[in-house]
């Protein structure tokens, strides 16, 4: 072998070294374990790697609920001032529930992470006003959305796991506003980070989960006539549809037969729940979370001077369930119907 | 006698540049000193020049300019300027074409008119590098084969940018320039139309492109093994079969029971090659023209066979009047 074709071997190897460590730094390590879920050999399978499974087995262990005491003596509302949802809960789980919502959202500060500990009945501070109404959330999420939380329902930890906001949730992005004059701001074209960084649009919540814009694309015929979508507006469903493989950890099949996405007669029976899942987020956004956004202090606010507001990742936190479908609702029976 | 097993070439022949042969009259003169490169001799010829620029060379090369800064200004002007912005973003910034408002009129600059003059001097810079291919190869005493085959390429290139979105009244039709964006254009293309897989032009095109792989590969296999016994003679070899084309042919008679020959294996190379746009294009052009939903097309025509539904059965929440979630 001469030199100069060494040098080339060389250079050539110098060239693959690279190449594969870049492929390498972007991809996923094996093994990859394929689930069966479809009819065999359709390729319905979901792909799941158990290195983070068990990271995220690890990431949903529920913490002990405090032992529950009998619901007899005074009633909250009597003994102390200023209650206006937990009226009828008993001082001793009224206590239970308060002592539970300091752990599960601000176990640093505690208590005074919303009350004023010299006067705990004053609504001074806007955190008070806010944990109120995501109180009579949680109620009407577990009274009223059970076609989408069933009776495994919610408590504060399933969003807030022991953060006073939540991991992940969203406010407006219109996408960096570009110049004057040459291409416009589209809300895409630039790494979509909650559309596994596609450059698929960088906000599909405010269309689809505030507003209720359409999300089907595909047209009930074979031939044309019927259908006056857009390839623009399905990239806008299709964003929508990354954020909900994100957030939940699975494959579009999850939901999907994805030889004929529309077709509900060949779906698996998750797309009905994500179905009202999809209707939750928007009576969430609209009535509990946005007419929260002049309560919040500034900096709680979006760049748009929007209130933080959730998606599916705001419970699901990448699993195909909230906290692997472990209920913690059924141990605070006060969180799971409206007060009166 | 040299190996040709390996897979950088082993002969590179030293000596003085070959300047080309006589042009006819009213060509262009060839310009630049030609010059040898010993890493480039590894992959292909060591010689480098001389160009024969030519006008149709040198307006395509002009309006490619044009197209190029025009979508690399507006990637940059897409970040504000930032040219580390525009490093670290490069593969997800796009020039969109016009919103479906515009239909097939002309928009404002800003709303999709740098898409149409950045597309217009594009398209301008590939068809004109098809005459200077065409009339190259027609200069040199060659056969037309290579402008026919970027022909079918750049078929499927105008019914994509063009033809289908005059078709379907609307610019917006079209793909977007960048790189992610143009693959998330691909992406959402199929999930609009039903499944492109189901579209019988698309499977065409999917097998010509993987059987023109294999074909190549067979084919450069087939002619490095057997160059020790004078097959790198392959046209001579066309009607003076010798022991190399014998061996060959027996070589895949053996494996796989049928041998193309020496001058078939080439017509096979190219119809396959043109085949993949070609096909490709009459698919894409089908799409959303003639067929709106290829996934329920296949099931009218029985291309699309029911699988047994091992799921309970779903009905459509929007159907039901469950009151909470309307």
């Amino acid at each position: 072998m001469n030199t100069p074709i060494q040098a080339a071997l060389a250079a050539v190897g110098a060239a693959v070294v690279v190449v594969g460590g870049m492929l390498l730094a972007v991809t996923e390590r094996p093994p990859i374990d394929g689930i069966q879920r479809g009819y065999r050999g359709l390729g319905l399978v979901q792909l799941y790697n158990p290195r983070f499974l068990a990271e995220k087995e690890a990431e949903n262990v529920i913490p002990a609920s405090l032992p529950r005491l009998p619901a007899a003596g005074a009633k909250a509302g009597v003994v102390y001032k200023n209650v206006q949802v937990l009226k009828d809960v008993s001082v001793g789980n009224f206590t239970r529930l308060m002592a539970s919502m300091s752990n599960w959202v601000a176990p640093q500060v505690g208590c005074a992470y919303c009350h004023d500990v010299n006067n705990m009945a004053s609504d001074a501070l806007y955190t008070k006003v806010v944990a109120r109404r995501m109180i009579q959330m949680v109620q009407h999420i577990n009274s009223d959305w059970k076609t989408h939380v069933a009776e495994t329902g919610v408590v504060c930890y399933t969003c807030h796991r022991g953060n006073p906001v939540p991991k992940n949730i969203w406010f407006a992005d219109p996408g960096p506003e570009g110049t004057p004059g040459y291409t416009p701001a589209v809300g895409k074209n630039h790494p979509a980070t909650v559309a596994g960084i596609t450059a698929l649009p960088l906000d599909p919540f405010t269309p689809f989960l505030q507003g209720d814009t359409n999300i089907r694309v595909q047209g009930p015929e074979a031939l044309p006539g019927w259908n006056n979508s857009s390839i623009k507006q399905t990239e806008w469903t299709y964003s929508l549809m990354m954020n909900f493989s994100q957030s939940l950890g699975v494959n579009c099949d999850y939901c999907h037969n994805t030889r004929a996405f529309r077709d509900w007669d060949q779906s698996p029976p998750q797309r009905a729940t994500a179905w009202y899942g999809i209707r939750m987020a928007r009576d969430i956004n609209n009535n509990y979370l946005g007419p929260l956004a002049p309560v919040f202090p500034a900096s709680r606010l979006g760049p748009l001077g929007d209130g933080p507001k959730v998606y599916c990742a705001t419970c699901h936190n990448g699993v195909y369930k909230p906290l692997f479908g472990i209920s913690m609702a059924k141990d605070f029976p006060e969180l799971t119907t409206v007060s009166k | 006698m040299p190996e040709f097993q390996n897979v950088f070439t082993r002969v590179q022949v030293k000596g003085p540049s070959h300047i080309g042969v006589e042009l006819p009259r009213g060509s262009w003169e060839r310009t630049g000193k030609p010059f040898h490169l010993y890493l480039l001799g590894l992959i292909g010829d060591a010689q480098i020049g001389p160009i024969y620029l030519g006008f149709s060379g040198i307006a395509s090369a002009i309006c490619g300019f044009i197209a190029f800064e025009i979508i690399g200004l507006n990637f940059l002007a897409s970040v504000n300027w930032s040219p580390a912005q525009f490093v670290r973003q490069l593969f997800w910034l796009g020039l969109e074409p016009p919103a479906p408002a515009y239909g097939l009129h002309i928009p404002p600059l800003a709303e999709g008119g740098w898409w149409g003059i950045a597309g217009f001097f594009l398209t301008a810079s590939i068809l004109l590098w098809w005459v200077r291919m065409y009339r190259r190869a027609a200069a040199l005493g060659l056969g037309s084969h290579t402008s026919w085959a970027f022909a079918s390429a750049i078929w499927l290139y105008l019914v994509l940018g063009f033809i289908r979105p005059l078709l379907m009244g609307c610019w917006c039709e079209s793909v977007p320039f960048g790189i992610f964006p143009h693959l998330d254009w691909t992406a959402a293309f199929s999930l609009r139309y039903g499944n492109l897989f189901y579209n019988p032009f698309h499977m065409l095109s999917i097998a010509f492109l993987y059987g023109s792989a294999v074909i190549f590969a067979m084919h450069g296999g087939t002619v490095l093994a057997t160059t020790r016994f004078g097959s790198e003679r392959e046209v001579e070899q066309i009607v003076d079969r010798g022991t190399a084309g014998e061996r060959a042919a027996l070589f895949w008679r053996w494996t796989m029971g049928f041998n193309a020959t020496f001058e078939s294996i080439h017509r096979w190379g190219w119809w396959f090659a043109v085949l993949v746009t070609l096909t490709g294009g009459i698919g894409i052009l089908l799409t959303g023209t003639v067929v709106d939903n290829w996934y329920l097309w296949g099931v009218k025509h029985g291309i699309a066979a029911p699988w047994p539904n091992v799921f309970p059965h779903v009905v459509d929440p929007a159907t039901l009047a469950t009151g909470v979630g309307k």
